[in-house]
Protein backbone atom coordinates (compact mmCIF):
# COMPACT_ATOMS: atom_id res chain seq x y z
CA UNK A 1 0.00 0.00 0.00
CA UNK A 2 0.90 3.29 -0.92
CA UNK A 3 2.11 5.79 2.26
CA UNK A 4 -0.81 8.18 1.52
CA UNK A 5 -3.19 5.80 1.55
CA UNK A 6 -1.99 4.42 4.88
CA UNK A 7 -2.22 8.00 6.53
CA UNK A 8 -5.78 8.17 5.07
CA UNK A 9 -6.60 5.26 6.42
CA UNK A 10 -5.01 6.00 9.72
CA UNK A 11 -6.80 9.23 10.19
CA UNK A 12 -10.21 7.82 8.83
CA UNK A 13 -10.01 5.28 11.50
CA UNK A 14 -9.18 7.88 14.07
CA UNK A 15 -12.11 9.88 12.93
CA UNK A 16 -14.61 7.00 12.92
CA UNK A 17 -13.36 5.67 16.23
CA UNK A 18 -13.40 8.92 18.38
CA UNK A 19 -17.00 10.30 16.80
CA UNK A 20 -17.97 6.69 17.64
CA UNK A 21 -17.26 7.17 21.09
CA UNK A 22 -17.92 10.36 21.63
CA UNK A 23 -21.68 9.81 19.77
CA UNK A 24 -22.44 7.07 22.47
CA UNK A 25 -21.13 9.26 25.27
CA UNK A 26 -23.40 11.95 24.26
CA UNK A 27 -26.87 9.88 24.29
CA UNK A 28 -25.63 8.24 27.65
CA UNK A 29 -24.83 12.21 28.90
CA UNK A 30 -28.10 12.59 28.65
CA UNK A 31 -28.69 9.17 30.52
CA UNK A 32 -26.61 10.33 32.88
CA UNK A 33 -28.22 14.00 33.46
CA UNK A 34 -31.41 12.55 34.19
CA UNK A 35 -30.07 10.06 36.50
CA UNK A 36 -27.92 12.44 38.33
CA UNK A 37 -31.00 15.27 38.43
CA UNK A 38 -33.21 12.05 39.65
CA UNK A 39 -30.80 11.36 42.21
CA UNK A 40 -30.63 15.39 43.71
CA UNK A 41 -33.92 15.13 43.43
CA UNK A 42 -34.57 12.35 45.59
CA UNK A 43 -36.24 10.25 42.49
CA UNK A 44 -35.58 7.28 40.43
CA UNK A 45 -35.21 9.08 37.48
CA UNK A 46 -35.80 6.61 34.26
CA UNK A 47 -35.81 2.40 35.03
CA UNK A 48 -38.24 1.35 32.33
CA UNK A 49 -36.14 0.40 29.66
CA UNK A 50 -33.54 -2.05 30.17
CA UNK A 51 -31.27 -2.86 32.93
CA UNK A 52 -31.15 0.37 35.33
CA UNK A 53 -32.97 2.14 32.17
CA UNK A 54 -29.58 1.71 30.58
CA UNK A 55 -31.88 1.38 27.15
CA UNK A 56 -33.49 4.70 27.31
CA UNK A 57 -31.13 7.16 25.19
CA UNK A 58 -31.46 4.12 22.15
CA UNK A 59 -36.19 4.77 22.56
CA UNK A 60 -35.39 8.32 22.96
CA UNK A 61 -33.42 8.44 19.22
CA UNK A 62 -36.10 6.01 17.98
CA UNK A 63 -39.18 8.00 19.26
CA UNK A 64 -37.62 11.46 18.23
CA UNK A 65 -36.91 9.82 14.81
CA UNK A 66 -40.58 8.64 14.02
CA UNK A 67 -42.10 12.40 15.47
CA UNK A 68 -43.61 14.37 12.89
CA UNK A 69 -41.07 17.24 11.60
CA UNK A 70 -43.15 20.56 11.78
CA UNK A 71 -41.95 23.53 10.29
CA UNK A 72 -43.58 27.03 11.07
CA UNK A 73 -45.86 28.84 7.54
CA UNK A 74 -43.85 31.76 7.61
CA UNK A 75 -40.34 30.06 8.54
CA UNK A 76 -37.53 30.72 6.16
CA UNK A 77 -37.15 26.78 5.28
CA UNK A 78 -33.46 26.33 4.18
CA UNK A 79 -32.40 28.51 7.17
CA UNK A 80 -34.61 26.61 9.16
CA UNK A 81 -33.18 23.05 8.27
CA UNK A 82 -29.56 24.96 8.45
CA UNK A 83 -29.08 25.83 11.55
CA UNK A 84 -29.63 22.56 13.52
CA UNK A 85 -26.84 21.41 10.82
CA UNK A 86 -24.01 23.96 11.83
CA UNK A 87 -24.79 23.35 15.56
CA UNK A 88 -24.03 19.72 15.12
CA UNK A 89 -21.27 20.21 12.81
CA UNK A 90 -19.36 22.51 14.94
CA UNK A 91 -20.05 20.20 18.36
CA UNK A 92 -18.38 17.43 16.23
CA UNK A 93 -15.35 19.16 14.96
CA UNK A 94 -14.01 20.46 18.02
CA UNK A 95 -13.34 17.10 19.03
CA UNK A 96 -10.75 17.37 16.40
CA UNK A 97 -7.47 18.92 17.86
CA UNK A 98 -7.85 17.25 20.97
CA UNK A 99 -5.14 14.95 22.03
CA UNK A 100 -6.54 12.20 24.03
CA UNK A 101 -3.01 9.96 24.49
CA UNK A 102 0.24 9.98 23.66
CA UNK A 103 1.50 8.41 19.98
CA UNK A 104 2.10 4.81 20.15
CA UNK A 105 3.74 2.85 18.41
CA UNK A 106 1.30 0.14 16.53
CA UNK A 107 3.16 -2.23 13.85
CA UNK A 108 6.51 -0.64 13.51
CA UNK A 109 4.15 3.01 13.21
CA UNK A 110 3.80 5.77 15.12
CA UNK A 111 0.79 6.57 15.65
CA UNK A 112 -0.59 10.02 17.18
CA UNK A 113 -3.67 9.66 19.79
CA UNK A 114 -5.21 12.70 18.15
CA UNK A 115 -7.19 13.66 14.88
CA UNK A 116 -5.79 16.35 13.83
CA UNK A 117 -2.21 18.39 14.83
CA UNK A 118 -3.05 21.68 13.62
CA UNK A 119 -0.01 23.51 14.95
CA UNK A 120 -3.00 26.51 15.51
CA UNK A 121 -5.06 23.95 17.61
CA UNK A 122 -6.19 26.71 20.43
CA UNK A 123 -6.90 29.06 17.92
CA UNK A 124 -8.90 26.35 16.36
CA UNK A 125 -10.58 25.56 19.35
CA UNK A 126 -11.75 29.25 19.84
CA UNK A 127 -12.57 29.70 16.22
CA UNK A 128 -15.18 26.78 16.21
CA UNK A 129 -16.46 27.86 19.29
CA UNK A 130 -17.27 30.92 18.11
CA UNK A 131 -19.28 29.38 15.24
CA UNK A 132 -21.16 27.68 17.42
CA UNK A 133 -23.37 31.58 17.83
CA UNK A 134 -24.49 30.65 13.96
CA UNK A 135 -26.65 27.92 14.69
CA UNK A 136 -28.50 29.27 17.51
CA UNK A 137 -28.86 32.75 15.80
CA UNK A 138 -30.16 31.65 12.52
CA UNK A 139 -32.51 28.89 14.37
CA UNK A 140 -34.06 31.72 16.48
CA UNK A 141 -34.43 33.79 13.33
CA UNK A 142 -35.47 31.72 10.76
CA UNK A 143 -38.11 30.33 12.89
CA UNK A 144 -40.05 33.73 12.85
CA UNK A 145 -41.50 33.19 16.57
CA UNK A 146 -40.48 35.91 18.80
CA UNK A 147 -39.60 33.47 21.42
CA UNK A 148 -37.10 32.09 19.15
CA UNK A 149 -35.82 35.39 18.09
CA UNK A 150 -35.82 36.83 21.89
CA UNK A 151 -33.59 33.38 22.57
CA UNK A 152 -31.10 33.78 19.59
CA UNK A 153 -30.56 37.72 20.32
CA UNK A 154 -29.74 36.95 23.77
CA UNK A 155 -27.27 33.83 23.37
CA UNK A 156 -25.43 35.55 20.51
CA UNK A 157 -25.03 38.36 22.46
CA UNK A 158 -23.82 36.22 25.82
CA UNK A 159 -21.69 33.90 23.54
CA UNK A 160 -19.67 36.81 21.99
CA UNK A 161 -19.28 38.39 25.61
CA UNK A 162 -17.89 35.19 27.38
CA UNK A 163 -15.55 34.59 24.20
CA UNK A 164 -13.56 37.33 25.08
CA UNK A 165 -13.10 36.14 28.69
CA UNK A 166 -12.16 32.66 27.64
CA UNK A 167 -9.89 34.16 24.90
CA UNK A 168 -8.11 35.98 27.48
CA UNK A 169 -8.09 33.06 29.92
CA UNK A 170 -6.56 30.49 27.10
CA UNK A 171 -3.89 33.35 26.26
CA UNK A 172 -2.18 33.43 29.07
CA UNK A 173 -1.84 29.62 28.91
CA UNK A 174 -0.27 29.92 25.37
CA UNK A 175 1.90 32.41 27.24
CA UNK A 176 3.20 30.35 29.70
CA UNK A 177 4.01 27.12 27.26
CA UNK A 178 5.04 29.44 24.13
CA UNK A 179 2.85 27.34 21.66
CA UNK A 180 -0.55 27.34 20.32
CA UNK A 181 -0.36 23.37 20.24
CA UNK A 182 -2.77 21.68 22.30
CA UNK A 183 -0.02 18.64 22.49
CA UNK A 184 2.55 20.89 23.46
CA UNK A 185 0.44 22.30 26.11
CA UNK A 186 -0.54 18.85 27.47
CA UNK A 187 3.34 17.70 27.00
CA UNK A 188 3.92 20.97 29.44
CA UNK A 189 1.78 19.82 32.16
CA UNK A 190 3.85 16.33 32.95
CA UNK A 191 3.59 15.51 36.37
CA UNK A 192 1.59 17.74 38.40
CA UNK A 193 2.37 20.83 36.64
CA UNK A 194 -1.76 21.05 35.99
CA UNK A 195 -2.69 24.20 34.78
CA UNK A 196 -5.33 24.31 37.26
CA UNK A 197 -2.27 24.67 39.56
CA UNK A 198 -0.55 26.93 37.95
CA UNK A 199 -3.13 29.39 36.54
CA UNK A 200 -5.75 29.19 39.07
CA UNK A 201 -7.76 32.70 37.95
CA UNK A 202 -7.67 31.38 34.18
CA UNK A 203 -9.26 28.78 35.13
CA UNK A 204 -11.62 30.20 37.05
CA UNK A 205 -12.63 32.09 34.52
CA UNK A 206 -12.57 29.01 31.79
CA UNK A 207 -14.88 27.39 33.30
CA UNK A 208 -17.46 29.87 33.88
CA UNK A 209 -17.08 31.20 30.08
CA UNK A 210 -17.45 27.45 29.49
CA UNK A 211 -20.92 27.56 30.87
CA UNK A 212 -21.90 30.49 29.48
CA UNK A 213 -20.40 29.23 25.92
CA UNK A 214 -22.41 25.74 26.27
CA UNK A 215 -25.42 27.64 26.90
CA UNK A 216 -25.87 25.70 30.00
CA UNK A 217 -27.10 26.30 33.92
CA UNK A 218 -26.70 29.02 35.17
CA UNK A 219 -26.53 30.78 31.76
CA UNK A 220 -29.20 28.70 29.50
CA UNK A 221 -31.18 31.84 28.52
CA UNK A 222 -31.50 30.82 25.52
CA UNK A 223 -33.99 28.29 26.59
CA UNK A 224 -35.36 30.08 29.58
CA UNK A 225 -38.64 28.16 29.99
CA UNK A 226 -40.25 30.90 32.48
CA UNK A 227 -39.49 33.69 29.92
CA UNK A 228 -38.60 32.01 26.51
CA UNK A 229 -41.11 28.81 26.35
CA UNK A 230 -37.93 26.96 24.88
CA UNK A 231 -36.13 30.00 23.52
CA UNK A 232 -34.53 29.50 20.15
CA UNK A 233 -35.47 25.94 19.30
CA UNK A 234 -39.16 26.40 20.22
CA UNK A 235 -40.16 26.08 16.98
CA UNK A 236 -38.00 22.94 16.58
CA UNK A 237 -39.71 18.89 16.35
CA UNK A 238 -38.37 15.42 15.47
CA UNK A 239 -35.23 14.97 14.30
CA UNK A 240 -33.72 18.39 13.80
CA UNK A 241 -34.91 19.02 17.16
CA UNK A 242 -32.47 16.03 18.63
CA UNK A 243 -29.87 17.30 16.26
CA UNK A 244 -29.86 20.84 19.26
CA UNK A 245 -29.97 18.27 21.93
CA UNK A 246 -27.43 16.09 20.77
CA UNK A 247 -25.15 19.55 20.15
CA UNK A 248 -26.01 20.88 23.54
CA UNK A 249 -24.33 17.55 25.33
CA UNK A 250 -22.10 17.35 22.52
CA UNK A 251 -20.19 20.66 23.74
CA UNK A 252 -20.55 19.43 26.84
CA UNK A 253 -18.51 16.75 26.54
CA UNK A 254 -15.95 18.70 23.73
CA UNK A 255 -15.84 21.76 26.22
CA UNK A 256 -15.28 18.94 29.12
CA UNK A 257 -12.58 17.69 26.89
CA UNK A 258 -11.43 20.85 26.07
CA UNK A 259 -10.60 21.80 30.14
CA UNK A 260 -9.27 18.44 30.66
CA UNK A 261 -6.58 19.22 27.90
CA UNK A 262 -5.98 23.29 29.01
CA UNK A 263 -5.90 23.20 32.65
CA UNK A 264 -5.66 19.27 33.73
CA UNK A 265 -2.96 17.92 32.33
CA UNK A 266 -4.80 16.04 29.14
CA UNK A 267 -3.81 12.47 28.97
CA UNK A 268 -0.64 12.94 31.54
CA UNK A 269 -0.93 10.06 34.18
CA UNK A 270 1.17 11.39 37.11
CA UNK A 271 3.88 9.09 38.58
CA UNK A 272 2.67 6.78 35.44
CA UNK A 273 6.74 6.05 34.64
CA UNK A 274 8.24 5.25 37.73
CA UNK A 275 5.53 2.04 37.90
CA UNK A 276 7.59 0.20 35.88
CA UNK A 277 4.92 -0.68 33.83
CA UNK A 278 4.89 -1.49 29.91
CA UNK A 279 4.54 1.73 27.24
CA UNK A 280 1.75 -0.24 25.58
CA UNK A 281 0.08 -0.61 28.94
CA UNK A 282 1.09 3.27 29.56
CA UNK A 283 -0.80 4.55 26.51
CA UNK A 284 -3.37 2.17 27.42
CA UNK A 285 -3.41 4.00 31.17
CA UNK A 286 -3.31 7.98 29.70
CA UNK A 287 -6.07 7.10 27.11
CA UNK A 288 -8.06 6.24 30.35
CA UNK A 289 -6.87 9.02 32.36
CA UNK A 290 -8.48 11.05 29.91
CA UNK A 291 -11.74 9.74 29.66
CA UNK A 292 -12.01 9.57 33.53
CA UNK A 293 -10.82 13.65 33.64
CA UNK A 294 -13.20 14.49 31.14
CA UNK A 295 -15.66 12.27 32.44
CA UNK A 296 -15.44 14.30 35.83
CA UNK A 297 -15.73 17.47 34.23
CA UNK A 298 -19.00 16.21 32.66
CA UNK A 299 -20.42 15.25 35.52
CA UNK A 300 -19.53 19.08 36.86
CA UNK A 301 -21.14 20.77 34.55
CA UNK A 302 -24.61 18.07 35.23
CA UNK A 303 -23.47 19.34 38.65
CA UNK A 304 -23.92 22.65 38.55
CA UNK A 305 -27.11 22.52 36.68
CA UNK A 306 -29.12 21.02 39.30
CA UNK A 307 -27.25 23.01 42.09
CA UNK A 308 -27.13 26.92 40.96
CA UNK A 309 -30.50 28.48 39.66
CA UNK A 310 -30.51 30.62 36.76
CA UNK A 311 -28.72 34.35 37.03
CA UNK A 312 -31.06 37.70 35.88
CA UNK A 313 -29.83 38.41 32.06
CA UNK A 314 -28.59 41.76 33.10
CA UNK A 315 -26.28 39.87 36.04
CA UNK A 316 -25.13 37.57 33.38
CA UNK A 317 -23.84 40.83 30.97
CA UNK A 318 -22.28 42.33 34.19
CA UNK A 319 -20.22 39.58 35.14
CA UNK A 320 -19.13 39.13 31.67
CA UNK A 321 -18.04 42.65 30.96
CA UNK A 322 -17.20 44.17 34.05
CA UNK A 323 -15.69 41.12 36.21
CA UNK A 324 -14.19 38.28 34.13
CA UNK A 325 -12.71 40.78 30.81
CA UNK A 326 -10.90 42.91 33.65
CA UNK A 327 -10.35 39.86 35.17
CA UNK A 328 -8.58 38.46 32.59
CA UNK A 329 -6.45 40.76 31.47
CA UNK A 330 -5.10 41.45 35.04
CA UNK A 331 -4.37 37.25 34.63
CA UNK A 332 -2.77 37.81 31.33
CA UNK A 333 -0.46 41.04 32.63
CA UNK A 334 0.09 39.47 36.04
CA UNK A 335 1.47 35.80 34.29
CA UNK A 336 3.38 37.91 31.23
CA UNK A 337 4.98 39.55 34.30
CA UNK A 338 6.15 36.96 36.29
CA UNK A 339 7.19 34.85 33.23
CA UNK A 340 9.53 37.89 31.97
CA UNK A 341 10.84 38.17 35.88
CA UNK A 342 11.65 34.24 35.70
CA UNK A 343 13.52 34.38 32.99
CA UNK A 344 15.60 36.90 34.31
CA UNK B 1 -1.55 21.51 -15.82
CA UNK B 2 -1.38 18.10 -14.35
CA UNK B 3 -4.62 17.07 -11.81
CA UNK B 4 -3.61 16.79 -8.17
CA UNK B 5 -5.95 17.47 -4.64
CA UNK B 6 -4.45 21.09 -4.53
CA UNK B 7 -5.54 22.35 -8.16
CA UNK B 8 -8.60 20.84 -7.67
CA UNK B 9 -9.24 22.06 -4.36
CA UNK B 10 -8.13 25.83 -5.42
CA UNK B 11 -10.84 25.79 -8.02
CA UNK B 12 -13.69 24.25 -6.03
CA UNK B 13 -13.25 26.64 -3.31
CA UNK B 14 -12.32 29.77 -5.67
CA UNK B 15 -15.80 29.21 -7.86
CA UNK B 16 -17.68 29.09 -5.23
CA UNK B 17 -16.05 32.15 -3.41
CA UNK B 18 -16.81 34.06 -6.68
CA UNK B 19 -20.42 32.72 -6.41
CA UNK B 20 -20.64 33.61 -3.35
CA UNK B 21 -19.54 37.27 -3.63
CA UNK B 22 -22.19 37.48 -6.63
CA UNK B 23 -24.66 36.07 -4.46
CA UNK B 24 -23.80 38.63 -1.86
CA UNK B 25 -24.60 42.00 -4.12
CA UNK B 26 -27.45 40.39 -5.42
CA UNK B 27 -29.60 39.35 -3.11
CA UNK B 28 -32.33 41.94 -1.63
CA UNK B 29 -32.64 40.32 1.72
CA UNK B 30 -30.07 41.34 4.03
CA UNK B 31 -29.80 37.98 5.88
CA UNK B 32 -29.55 36.18 2.59
CA UNK B 33 -26.42 38.64 1.72
CA UNK B 34 -24.99 38.31 5.14
CA UNK B 35 -25.30 34.34 4.91
CA UNK B 36 -23.46 34.36 1.49
CA UNK B 37 -20.61 36.55 2.88
CA UNK B 38 -19.93 34.27 5.51
CA UNK B 39 -19.97 31.47 2.74
CA UNK B 40 -17.41 34.22 1.34
CA UNK B 41 -15.47 34.16 3.95
CA UNK B 42 -15.23 30.74 4.84
CA UNK B 43 -14.05 30.16 0.83
CA UNK B 44 -11.37 32.26 1.41
CA UNK B 45 -10.27 31.19 4.36
CA UNK B 46 -9.43 27.49 2.73
CA UNK B 47 -7.94 29.03 0.08
CA UNK B 48 -5.31 30.81 2.69
CA UNK B 49 -4.39 27.14 4.36
CA UNK B 50 -3.81 26.05 0.74
CA UNK B 51 -1.65 28.80 0.43
CA UNK B 52 0.20 27.55 3.79
CA UNK B 53 -0.73 30.40 6.00
CA UNK B 54 -2.89 28.29 8.67
CA UNK B 55 -2.57 31.32 11.07
CA UNK B 56 -4.24 34.20 8.80
CA UNK B 57 -6.74 31.17 7.49
CA UNK B 58 -8.05 30.60 11.36
CA UNK B 59 -7.92 33.86 12.00
CA UNK B 60 -10.19 34.91 9.10
CA UNK B 61 -12.81 32.02 10.48
CA UNK B 62 -12.14 33.28 14.35
CA UNK B 63 -12.45 37.69 13.51
CA UNK B 64 -14.71 37.49 10.28
CA UNK B 65 -17.11 34.59 10.47
CA UNK B 66 -16.91 34.27 14.44
CA UNK B 67 -16.92 37.91 15.91
CA UNK B 68 -17.73 40.46 12.81
CA UNK B 69 -20.64 38.62 11.35
CA UNK B 70 -22.25 37.53 13.71
CA UNK B 71 -22.57 40.88 14.96
CA UNK B 72 -23.89 41.88 11.52
CA UNK B 73 -26.53 38.96 11.80
CA UNK B 74 -27.36 40.43 15.29
CA UNK B 75 -28.31 43.94 13.83
CA UNK B 76 -30.11 42.71 11.29
CA UNK B 77 -32.44 40.46 13.41
CA UNK B 78 -32.75 43.15 15.75
CA UNK B 79 -33.74 45.79 13.67
CA UNK B 80 -35.96 43.17 11.52
CA UNK B 81 -34.72 44.24 8.38
CA UNK B 82 -36.86 43.33 5.34
CA UNK B 83 -36.09 43.57 1.85
CA UNK B 84 -34.02 46.26 0.87
CA UNK B 85 -36.41 49.38 -1.22
CA UNK B 86 -34.73 50.34 -4.64
CA UNK B 87 -33.74 54.38 -3.93
CA UNK B 88 -32.67 57.02 -5.88
CA UNK B 89 -29.30 57.53 -6.48
CA UNK B 90 -26.79 59.84 -6.22
CA UNK B 91 -23.55 60.27 -7.72
CA UNK B 92 -21.64 62.20 -4.87
CA UNK B 93 -18.13 62.47 -4.45
CA UNK B 94 -18.35 59.65 -1.92
CA UNK B 95 -19.24 57.39 -4.49
CA UNK B 96 -16.69 59.03 -6.79
CA UNK B 97 -13.79 58.07 -3.90
CA UNK B 98 -14.86 54.69 -3.96
CA UNK B 99 -14.95 54.25 -7.48
CA UNK B 100 -11.59 55.58 -8.21
CA UNK B 101 -10.22 53.22 -5.29
CA UNK B 102 -11.81 50.03 -6.27
CA UNK B 103 -10.27 50.75 -9.60
CA UNK B 104 -7.22 50.99 -7.90
CA UNK B 105 -7.89 47.71 -6.35
CA UNK B 106 -9.27 45.93 -9.70
CA UNK B 107 -5.88 46.76 -11.34
CA UNK B 108 -3.78 45.51 -8.74
CA UNK B 109 -5.44 42.21 -8.49
CA UNK B 110 -5.58 42.17 -12.57
CA UNK B 111 -1.88 42.63 -12.44
CA UNK B 112 -1.55 39.65 -10.17
CA UNK B 113 -3.86 37.23 -11.78
CA UNK B 114 -1.89 38.07 -15.31
CA UNK B 115 1.30 37.97 -13.71
CA UNK B 116 0.03 34.38 -12.73
CA UNK B 117 -0.83 33.71 -16.72
CA UNK B 118 2.58 34.68 -17.40
CA UNK B 119 4.11 32.13 -14.88
CA UNK B 120 5.44 34.94 -12.49
CA UNK B 121 3.68 33.16 -9.61
CA UNK B 122 4.22 29.67 -10.48
CA UNK B 123 5.07 27.44 -7.38
CA UNK B 124 4.28 28.57 -3.69
CA UNK B 125 7.19 29.83 -2.09
CA UNK B 126 9.35 27.00 0.16
CA UNK B 127 9.44 29.66 2.66
CA UNK B 128 5.73 29.69 3.05
CA UNK B 129 5.23 27.33 5.45
CA UNK B 130 7.46 29.10 7.79
CA UNK B 131 5.89 32.49 6.97
CA UNK B 132 2.00 31.92 7.68
CA UNK B 133 3.18 30.95 11.62
CA UNK B 134 1.61 32.63 14.33
CA UNK B 135 5.87 32.78 15.48
CA UNK B 136 6.97 34.21 12.45
CA UNK B 137 4.09 37.10 12.02
CA UNK B 138 4.37 37.89 15.53
CA UNK B 139 7.75 38.35 15.61
CA UNK B 140 7.11 40.40 11.97
CA UNK B 141 4.96 42.94 13.90
CA UNK B 142 6.48 43.48 16.90
CA UNK B 143 9.97 44.07 15.19
CA UNK B 144 9.80 45.20 11.74
CA UNK B 145 5.97 46.42 11.52
CA UNK B 146 5.86 47.55 15.35
CA UNK B 147 4.73 51.22 14.44
CA UNK B 148 2.10 50.50 12.44
CA UNK B 149 0.49 47.62 14.77
CA UNK B 150 0.66 50.41 17.55
CA UNK B 151 -0.81 52.71 15.40
CA UNK B 152 -3.71 50.09 14.41
CA UNK B 153 -4.12 49.78 18.43
CA UNK B 154 -4.13 53.45 19.15
CA UNK B 155 -7.51 53.74 15.86
CA UNK B 156 -8.88 50.50 18.05
CA UNK B 157 -8.89 52.23 21.43
CA UNK B 158 -10.18 55.10 19.54
CA UNK B 159 -12.78 53.47 18.28
CA UNK B 160 -13.97 51.11 21.35
CA UNK B 161 -14.42 55.02 23.03
CA UNK B 162 -15.97 56.00 20.72
CA UNK B 163 -18.63 53.78 20.33
CA UNK B 164 -19.09 53.83 24.33
CA UNK B 165 -19.10 57.54 24.18
CA UNK B 166 -21.69 57.31 21.76
CA UNK B 167 -24.19 54.86 23.47
CA UNK B 168 -24.05 56.33 26.97
CA UNK B 169 -25.06 59.84 25.14
CA UNK B 170 -28.51 57.98 25.02
CA UNK B 171 -28.92 56.96 28.15
CA UNK B 172 -27.89 60.28 29.88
Amino acid sequence: MPEWLINLLITLAKIAVVHGVLLTCVAYTVYLERKVSAFMQDRIGPNRVGPFGLLQPLVDVVKLLMKEDIVPVNANRFVHSLAPIISILVALSTIAVVPFGNTINIAGRDIQLQIADVNVGVLYFLALSSLGVYGVTLSGWSSNNKYSLLGGLRSSAQMISYELAMGLAVLAIVLMNGSLELDTIVKNQAGWHWNVILQPVGFIIFITAALAETNRHPFDFAEAEQELVAGYHTEYSSMKFALFFLAEYANVIVMSAVITTLYCGGWQFPFVHSMGLSPTLISILQVLAFCAKTFFWVFFFVWIRWTIPRFRYDQLMNLGWKVFIPLGIVNLVVTGLVLLLMKH
Amino acid sequence: MSFNLETFLFYSLAVLAVFSAIMMITRRSPINSALFLILNFFTTSGIYLLLRAQFIAIIQVLVYMGAIMVLFLFVIMLLNLGDEKSLKEVLGYKKITALLLSLLLMSLLGFTVFAGFYGKFDKISENAINIGTAEALGKELTTTYSLPFELASFLLIAGIIGAVVLAKKRFE
